[in-house]
């Protein structure tokens, strides 16, 4: 019994589980809600371009788009390989 | 001027048009000339729940394709003369709702009504995006759910950007937060989120919690909304948040275990406590 109950009562929290992984996950989505229509695009077009020279894929370049009060700043991040 | 409520979710099955039926009802209650759309078209159902499917002779298509006058496609609910019902079209599908056309109707009800509610399909194309458009104030219909809290997120985000208000840059739409189906019990097990975990995560104003409770199967049943069952919880939770609604400051209930009295545990016994 005792080794049944053990699992018992660490019985994970599960409502905890959904509220963290939610925030996670509408934190992302709302990030990409922001960002203007042309970004996946720009995205694809830049790793066409750099792919002419090394050879990377579509997760190594990361778009970002970054409203401050009276400017935006496009911040690219390409991990080239070894 | 009437003023517009969309009631929507993103998610289908959380309580959009058992929702619209009720807060529509009491709205009507409180003696606010109200009318309530259906705008699913192709799967019309508060006719339903409303109970007033066998008097439909036009819809919302036919009134927007000029085959039939707002007064011939308007159903006088059975419960309160301040309340009519526009069905949906049964026959077509969601592309017959052309936004001059919605909007030519609402600015005609507009004239006649103080509350226009539009009960709006699941999901996030074409039918919902018709149903929220010309939206003043929205209600978001919710489960303490991942998915359900996930597509609200995702209707508010597109609220934000695709009304007619963020598109003329206007005042934004007023967003209200109604948790439905809740379980008090579960939340304290932690098994069910809790309402303030949804509050946390969409960040908008609570308007009310409806309690999980078998009368609201019983009532759309019987199609008699469950804000009529004022011995119901569920009933009397959706007559507090149409009083909110209304803009008074009524305090949530429901949101705790009850307490069971000593004579209630005595002759019930406690298992369910």
């Amino acid at each position: 019994m005792s080794f049944l109950d053990y699992f018992k009562s660490t019985k994970k929290n599960t409502a905890s589980i959904a509220k963290e992984r939610l925030q996670i996950i509408v934190a992302h989505e709302r990030g990409k809600r922001d960002q203007p229509d042309y970004l996946p695009n720009l995205q694809k077009e830049i790793l066409e371009v750099i792919r002419k020279y090394v050879s990377i894929n579509q997760d190594q370049v990361q778009v970002q788009l970054d409203k401050n009060d009276n400017c935006s700043v496009l911040e690219l991040n390409v991990t080239l390989p070894e | 001027m009437a003023k517009i409520i969309v009631i929507t979710s993103g998610k289908g099955g959380v309580g959009k048009t058992t929702s619209s039926a009720s807060i529509s009802s009491g709205l009507a209650v409180k003696g606010n000339k109200t009318v309530v759309i259906d705008f699913d078209v192709g799967l019309r159902n508060l006719d339903l729940v409303m109970n007033c499917e066998r008097r439909v002779v036009y819809d919302f298509v036919n009134v927007i394709n000029g085959e039939a006058t707002l007064n011939q496609a308007l159903i006088k609910d059975k419960y309160n003369e301040n309340l009519y019902i526009l069905p949906a079209s049964q026959t077509r599908d969601k592309d017959a709702l052309s936004k001059e056309g919605v909007e030519q109707v609402l600015n005609e009800l507009s004239q006649r009504f103080d509350f226009i509610i539009c009960d709006s399909p699941a999901g996030i194309e074409h039918g919902a995006q018709m149903a929220l458009y010309f939206a003043d104030e929205a209600i978001i219909v919710t489960n303490p759910e991942v998915s359900s809290v996930r597509d609200s997120d995702r209707i508010l985000g597109i609220l934000q950007s695709k009304s007619r208000r963020a598109e003329l840059g206007e005042e934004p739409v007023k967003e209200h937060l109604l948790l439905t189906r809740y379980n008090p019990v579960r939340v304290e097990n932690g098994e069910m989120l809790g309402v303030d975990d949804v509050k946390d995560i969409l960040a908008i104003k609570l308007l009310g919690v409806i309690p999980e409770s078998p009368d609201v199967l019983s009532s759309s049943n019987s199609g008699v909304p469950v804000i009529h069952n004022h011995e119901s919880d569920a009933g009397k939770a959706y007559n507090d948040a149409v009083d909110r609604l209304l803009g008074n400051d009524v305090p949530h209930r429901f949101l705790n275990i009850e307490k069971k009295g000593f004579f209630k545990r005595m002759f019930k016994g406690s298992a369910t406590a």
